[in-house]
């Protein structure tokens, strides 16, 4: 080694790093050389503005989560996954939901029809909650539920079954999506205008700080932004531009930024740009700290950390060669390892056409354990940290997404929140995207970019292997279940508690959780819940900006 | 008045909210010279059919990122059929090249699967519209 | 069978049973230059005398939302369907466009006819096309028949010309742009909406367009009898679309009892035929040029004055 780091700061790193357990694996190389737990200049990971991580020790101490999601057919299958991955050692749920679930529909709507518990699990009442946990104590795990129109009913569904099922709420550990704004921009699974939908996240992250302190409201997504074809940079200042608008919003109903600040987490794409990645992913870092201290006038540090989750880059997987996206998923998953990343999904590489098949999504798996434990990249906290080109791509990635802020700024005049949604209403985010993703698209069709196996390297192409599909068993047996539901419960309770929520709805100083679990304990579907606020709210069509 | 111009309605039918590719091909169309009709997310049936009498359209383009298109383009051409419209229907989306000649046998006048290049895209609406302008003019009642 | 193979009259035959396709397919006749005049010419003598209203207003103020409302409430109430023509711009560069008017005005399209039309090369914000897909929704018994315009930035001012009742569709946070466009927005403005009334600022737009009428009445710019009221509105929920139905009746009335209508009607008719003739004459103008080559060389040698050349030749242009 060199000249080995000192300094108060160095000092104050040692401190926490030594405070901290450590994984039970040498800290070497393959060949047996032993390596330090860091290298360069301060700040040091764990220290303010965090860019080189969040933590001081990293991956010594705790590898990445490794997440992959659960949710298929109906909520017993999926329910008997849950067990077995429990049985197995894990102790956090992932729940993916069905298409009709996510847009607040019942699986007996007619825009269901073909939809019904194919690309997740589907709940249309509590019933299927409680299917979907049963036999779970809730007071153990940690579950993470991606969505987001309907959010509110299902987190109330989720605290009915822990009620009925003895355990305390405030033991309720976990995530939930819940990331509105992005909607709008990317993911387009909204249900209401974007103002009464921002009431309801702020009455969710009011509810979850009164009741539910271990709990994450929000995780603030750039994932889909980037999936509908952003750069990288607007991937990083869109989701961030969020994250201030949630913390703006909740700091206006009179928040404490160091409480709520604390269970905000994130979630990133890692596409194929090694370095615009990483860098990326560390001005993540030092943006949100920056901006949470100096404008947000957090004061905890915990407060100020962009914690996230990351997923490889669905779009960058072809349907040609389908084989070789294994590859781009390894590089992938690489660059969220060395950005720092708190958990990773490694795609499958036949997604491109299908959901993925079990063996598809063991590799997938394979392959992110294999960056952690075979590549030594996991022993050395932030290890490209001082190198020159990976500064300045941090340094780039920070300076243009602070232009974007300063557009919406201005837009919302003085408030990033306003900001937002002019930029919503008047197709700003929307058309970004859409041109950075034409502009793509026709270098490709140029071929001044290369995409392996679809404009070039073509030969070799076996087609696409066996697809996953799934049968429709499920959706009969959802509807009947559904039927059964609605015969065996309260009809007057059901109308009185859609009543109520509608009449809340209409005051935006009622917190609407306590009228949706009513609605939820009292069986109505998810459908009846949207509907009730929906009178109140009205529906949002997007701008036809292309 | 102008030139006459192939019109074309492009939407995504029910929930599937997948809207990057539909956007890149309503501007590689309306760049070919097209004069594209957007619905954009959440159509129906009925909405696409309404749309494509009232702007007279010369095809429509549907955009599939959900693996439904076994489902959803067989009640498009039913839908079709059943309000008389000799209109081409195009689908466009994750499509497997396994499924292509079910959809074509089935009706559907041309698929863009992923990776189709600008050029791909342009013949493959121009074909659709010209074959039915085809056998729209060669029929009996001609004249 | 194929719509394709039918003749005007056969079309304007379907479409009288509410064959809404054959509507379709006369509106694409009427917007092609090879077809148009046939159109135009089975059409004039059937107009019922519908009712066009103007909507114009700058991009994103909310113009096609509004439609979308005012139509919905006009299909609850009017005994006539309603249509309207929603008017993009066409890309200068290919000559396609992106129509995307019509999403905010689906859940009518099954009583109101909606039909989106590009400018295909024409400024001002309309296309040349409008007057005949006016005249056959008209002939077919569509009333009113509401056109909303490019919204380019400026007023535009060839709307009225178009239209019998202009409404000026403004959103709050566009001071500067009326007190910019103060006397186009006076000249063209029959009705003012003030749109997303539920943001912060519509009271003072509607303020600042209130002294602006004031301002034009003491001058004496504006008509004394009829002044441009000013409309509120929300159009994600559409509450005063009522209100801005009734200020269109009201104009509407206004326009027959004062024979502003007549006049208007006139103009347009003026405006119509003057165009015509100037394109056949600049077609004769060129056709001349091109035949007759030798009061031309004689011009170019010098051996007549291009006054006298071009009286020479005047008697041809007009008889060509
Ligand atoms: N808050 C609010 N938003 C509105 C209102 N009316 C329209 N909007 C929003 O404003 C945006 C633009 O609406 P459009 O109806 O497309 O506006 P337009 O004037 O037709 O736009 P162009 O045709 O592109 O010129 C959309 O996001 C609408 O949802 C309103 O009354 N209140
Ligand atoms: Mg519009």
């Amino acid at each position: 080694m060199s000249t080995s780091p000192s300094g108060p700061e160095y000092d104050a790193w040692k401190e926490a790093y030594d405070a901290t357990k450590k994984r039970d694996v040498p800290f070497e190389t393959m060949s047996g050389v032993p390596v330090d737990a860091v290298y360069g200049d301060a700040p040091y990971p764990g220290q303010y503005p965090f860019t080189r991580g969040v933590h001081a020790s990293m991956y010594r101490s705790r590898l990445w989560t490794m997440r992959m999601f659960a949710g298929f057919g109906t909520a017993e299958d999926t329910n008997a996954r849950f067990k077995e991955l429990l049985r197995s050692g894990s102790t956090g749920l992932s729940t993916a939901f069905d298409m009709p679930t996510l847009m607040g529909r019942d699986s007996s709507s007619p825009w269901a029809l073909g939809e019904v518990g194919r690309a997740g699990v589907a709940v249309d009442t509590l019933a299927d909650m409680e299917d979907l946990f049963a036999d779970i104590n809730l007071g153990d795990v940690s579950t993470s539920m991606t969505i987001n129109g309907p959010a509110a009913t299902v987190l109330a569904m989720y605290v009915a079954v822990a009620e009925k099922t003895g355990v305390e709420v405030n033991q309720l550990r976990g995530t939930i999506q819940n990331d509105i704004l992005k909607e709008y921009q990317a993911q387009k699974e909204y249900i209401y205008p974007p103002r009464p939908s921002m009431r309801i996240v702020t009455d969710m992250v009011k509810y979850t700080t009164a009741k539910m302190p271990m709990f994450n409201p929000v995780s603030i997504s750039g994932y889909h932004i980037r999936e509908a074809g952003s750069t990288a940079a607007q991937e990083l200042a869109f989701t961030l531009a969020n994250g201030f608008a949630y913390v703006e919003a909740a700091l206006a109903e009179g928040q404490d930024v160091n409480e709520f600040g604390k269970r905000l987490s994130f979630f990133f794409n890692s596409h194929s740009d090694f370095f615009e990645e990483i860098g990326k992913f560390r001005a993540a870092r030092r943006i949100w700290a920056r901006w949470m201290k100096e404008r947000y006038g957090a004061t905890d540090e915990r407060a100020m950390l962009c914690r996230f989750h990351t997923q490889t880059a669905g779009v960058s997987l072809t349907a040609q060669q389908p084989e070789i996206n294994i590859a781009r998923v390894a590089i992938q998953a690489l660059a969220g390892a060395l950005g720092g990343t708190q958990s990773l999904h490694t795609d499958s590489y036949d997604e491109a056409l299908a959901l993925p098949t079990e063996k598809a999504a063991r590799i997938a798996l394979r392959t992110q354990q294999i960056v952690a434990h075979e590549t030594g990249v996991t022993h050395v906290a932030d290890p490209l940290g001082g190198s020159p080109y990976v500064e300045w791509m941090t340094d780039e990635m920070e300076r243009q997404a602070e232009e974007i802020f300063a557009h919406l700024d201005d837009l919302g005049n003085g408030s990033i929140l306003e900001g937002c949604y002019v930029g919503i209403e008047n197709g700003y985010f929307v058309g970004e995207i859409a041109d950075s993703a034409y502009r793509f698209e026709r270098e490709v069709n140029a071929g001044r970019r290369i995409v392996v196996g679809v404009n070039d390297f073509t030969e070799g192409d076996e087609g696409e292997g066996e697809l996953l599909r799934i049968d429709a068993a499920v959706e009969d047996y959802q509807l009947k279940r559904l039927e059964s539901i609605k015969q065996e419960r309260d009809s007057d309770a059901v109308a009185a508690s859609l009543t109520q929520l509608t009449a809340d709805a209409a005051d935006p100083t009622i917190n609407l959780m306590p009228a949706i679990l009513e609605a939820t304990k009292a069986y109505a579907t998810l459908e009846e819940i949207a509907a009730a606020m929906e009178k109140e709210f009205g529906t949002y069509v997007e701008k036809a900006i292309v | 008045m102008s030139e006459s111009r192939i019109r074309v309605v492009l939407a995504k039918l029910g929930l599937d909210g997948h809207d990057r590719g539909i956007k890149v091909v309503a501007r590689i169309l309306r760049d070919a010279g097209m004069e594209v009709i957007y619905l954009g997310l959440r159509q129906t049936t009925d909405s696409i059919i309404a749309a494509a009498e009232q702007e007279d359209a010369d095809a429509i383009g549907l955009s599939m990122h959900n693996a439904g298109h076994l489902t959803l383009a067989p009640s498009m051409l039913h839908a079709l059929k059943d309000a008389e419209m000799d209109v081409p229907l195009v689908i466009g989306g994750i499509i497997p090249t396994q499924d292509v000649d079910e959809l074509l046998s089935a009706g559907v006048s041309g698929v863009i699967g992923p990776g189709a290049s600008a050029e791909e895209v342009v013949d493959i609406v121009r074909t659709a519209v010209a074959a039915v302008a085809r056998s729209s003019e060669s029929g009996p009642e001609a004249g | 069978m194929s719509l394709r193979k039918l003749s005007v009259e056969q079309l304007l035959e379907r479409a009288s049973t509410g064959h809404r396709g054959a509507l379709g397919r006369l509106l694409t006749l009427a917007e092609n230059s090879a077809t148009s005049e046939a159109v135009t010419e089975a059409t004039f003598g059937l107009s019922k005398a519908a009712h066009i209203v103007g909507i114009t207003g700058s991009p994103g103020a909310g113009k096609s939302t509004m439609v979308g409302q005012l139509v919905a409430h006009l299909t609850k109430d009017s005994q006539t369907p309603p249509a309207v023509l929603a008017i993009d711009p066409s890309s200068p560069l290919s000559g396609g466009a992106i129509l995307g008017d019509r999403v905010r005005m689906m859940d009518v399209d099954d009583v109101a006819f909606i039909r989106s039309v590009a400018t295909r090369g024409h400024a001002g914000g309309l296309a040349m096309s409008v007057p005949g897909c006016v005249r056959v929704f008209d002939a077919m018994a569509y009333d009113p028949v509401i056109i909303e315009t490019v919204g380019v930035g400026q007023v535009e001012v060839d709307i009225t010309a178009a239209a019998d009742t202009t409404v000026v569709v403004v959103s709050p946070g566009m001071g500067d742009a009326v007190q910019a466009n103060k006397a186009g927005l006076l000249e063209v403005a029959d009705i003012f909406v003030v749109n997303k009334a539920d943001r912060p600022g519509a009271s003072d737009t509607r303020r600042d367009l209130d002294l602006m009428l004031d301002l034009s009445h003491m001058t004496g710019q504006e008509d004394t009898e009829y002044r441009p009221p000013i409309i509120m509105c929300n159009s994600l929920v559409g509450d005063t679309v009522g209100e801005i139905a009734d200020a269109i009746d009201t104009h509407k009335q206004y326009l027959q009892s004062s024979g502003k209508g007549v006049e208007r009607r006139a103009g347009r008719a003026r405006f119509e035929v003057a165009n015509r003739l100037r394109q056949q004459f600049e077609a004769n103008l060129e056709g001349v040029l091109d035949s007759d080559t030798r009061v031309l060389t004689q011009a170019a040698a010098g051996q007549i004055s291009p006054l006298a050349a071009a009286n020479a030749l005047a008697e041809q242009v007009l008889r060509f």
